[in-house]
């Protein structure tokens, strides 16, 4: 193995390697026998605390709430999808005033926090203009608003990467704007960004949990109104560990995907079109991060 | 313009808050960032699992979890008795290094082994590898993204008003209360983000397009 920081190894540098190693392992579980030594001595493993995971009622109550947030993110991963496609054929489109007004508003909405938007939706629409928005559709509006800015600039700097010479052999045998777009440049280009994609659904799958603040019923919430019962010794640590759980399982499944779909496109000789350092400079900021960090920088 | 200009010493104090908490939590996100990513390269494997362990639970968990950590069930733990501000500093912290650490990694990893090997043929020394030759090209692959995960950072701050801490997140409830129109108020707020985000957006573009020809 070789790594631009170190050389292989020698005889004196695995000793050193060795003791550094094991003072790294007993640091770290120093720091987790704490927090482990808290929770017994503060009475978390208590069985009473526990309890609750085996009440009918409160699985179906959790079932539920995992529903509720999986609808909130499958409405609003089609939506942002939608959104982003629309507002990265509008920002590459070649009339000025079909580019101004979609570049304003990608731009808006991706420089605007989220929950601001969300906010905007629920309290500031509805008291307002009279438009009664649930939490579900402000909650669904506002990630669709968000990431499908996001997204638009994933499918923009995709097609952007693509060699000019694409479209212009595109051009020379005779098709027009949209053909080009739709039978060369397209086809090419969302095989090299799918799990770019796929990593912005997850940031899509994580700030579904924002609809905890404007009381939408999905996991957090429920986690809170549970974690609260008084009856059942209100284990509110308890019921956040499993429903951690849940979420790194989820977001774990749909990372899984963006790798498996990144190693397959780097394998297949086709998804080999693109330069990589040409794409890295096209895609700009937002999705260069991403693509180095596999998981979704836009966080 | 009423709901701003009434407003003017609320908006100045909730922008200050998030102001402070996005300078806390982006120092101390470099800072732990820059060890976790020191963990991730480093050539002991047991320190690169607990890296590796810790980026993956973190980056898939949502931070408004994180914070609900920190908020609700931190106390129950009794160890120290911190304010709201410190913890959601804390969790904003332990979740923005998970994704500094890796920006600084693939940023090191975008230096080609080629150049430490060239500069240790001519004899430079650990320390001069680092400091002459690996540090300086890493840095310009590192500092457009890590711009982008401040910013992600400085609009996440915003997360921190559902758990009871001041900062421009949080204002519109106090201008509901005082009957102000709260859509207006929003927007204001959106266009104070505006302001702090695209010069940093601006920024992070302009590095970006002089570094990369460079390169």
């Amino acid at each position: 193995m070789t790594s631009v920081l170190y050389d292989v190894p020698g005889p004196r540098a695995k000793v050193r390697n060795g003791l550094i190693g094991v003072v790294g392992t007993v640091v770290v579980l120093g720091i987790l026998a704490f927090v482990v030594y808290r929770l017994a001595a503060t009475g978390q493993f208590e069985p009473r605390l526990w309890e609750w995971i085996q009440f009918k009622a409160i699985q179906v109550l959790l079932v539920e709430a995992l529903l509720n947030t999986l609808s909130a993110f499958a409405a609003a991963a089609v939506l942002s999808l939608a959104f982003g496609a629309l507002f990265a054929a509008g920002r590459l489109s070649e009339h000025a005033w079909l580019r101004g007004p979609s570049t304003a508003i990608v731009e808006f909405f991706r420089a605007v926090p989220l929950l601001i938007l969300i906010f905007i939706l629920y309290f500031g629409v509805s008291q307002t203009l009279g438009l009664n928005l649930s939490t579900y559709w402000s909650l669904v509006l506002g990630l669709m608003l968000y990431n499908g800015s996001v997204l638009a600039e994933i499918f923009r700097a995709g097609v952007r990467a693509l060699p000019r010479g694409q479209s212009e052999a595109a051009y020379a045998l005779g098709m027009r704007k949209t053909q080009v777009m739709t039978n060369v440049l397209l086809p090419q280009s969302l095989r090299a960004m799918l799990p770019t994609i796929v990593s912005q659904l997850v940031v899509v799958l994580k700030d579904t949990a924002l609809g905890f603040i404007i009381l939408y019923p999905e996991l957090l919430y429920q986690a809170r109104f549970l974690g609260s019962q008084g009856q059942l010794g209100a284990p509110i640590l308890q019921v956040a560990m499993v429903i951690a759980v849940i979420y790194i399982i989820l977001c774990l499944i749909l990372s899984g995907i963006a790798q498996l779909l990144e190693r397959r496109s780097r394998r297949s000789p086709r998804g080999g079109d693109i330069d990589p350092n040409e794409k890295a400079r096209a895609e700009g900021g937002v999705a260069a991060a991403q693509a180095q960090g596999g998981g979704g920088a836009v966080i | 313009m009423n709901v701003l200009f009434d407003n003017l010493g609320l908006y100045g104090r909730a922008f200050l808050g998030t102001i402070e908490l996005f300078l806390i939590a982006a120092v101390g996100s470099l800072v732990l960032g820059a060890i976790v990513a020191g963990m991730r390269v480093s050539p002991v494997p047991i320190l690169r699992a607990f890296g590796t362990v810790y980026v993956n639970l973190i980056r898939n968990t949502p931070l408004t979890l994180v914070l609900f950590f920190f908020a609700f069930a931190y106390p129950r733990l009794d160890i120290v008795d911190l304010s709201f501000f410190t913890r959601a500093s804390i969790g904003l912290i332990l979740y923005t290094a998970a994704f500094v650490c890796e920006v600084l990694r693939s940023g090191i990893n975008t230096v080609p082994v080629g150049q430490a090997e060239a500069s240790r043929a001519l004899g430079f020394g650990f320390g001069q590898t680092l400091t002459t030759i690996v540090m300086p090209q890493a840095v310009r692959a590192v500092v457009p993204p890590l711009t982008n995960v401040q910013i992600a950072l400085l609009k996440n701050t915003t997360i921190a008003s559902g758990f009871s801490v001041f900062q421009a997140g949080g204002i519109y409830q106090e201008l509901s209360e005082n009957g102000y129109n709260v859509l207006v108020g929003l927007l204001w707020i959106a266009l104070g983000f505006l302001i702090l985000v695209v010069p940093l957006t601006l920024l992070q573009r302009n590095l970006d397009r002089r570094w990369s020809v460079a390169k």
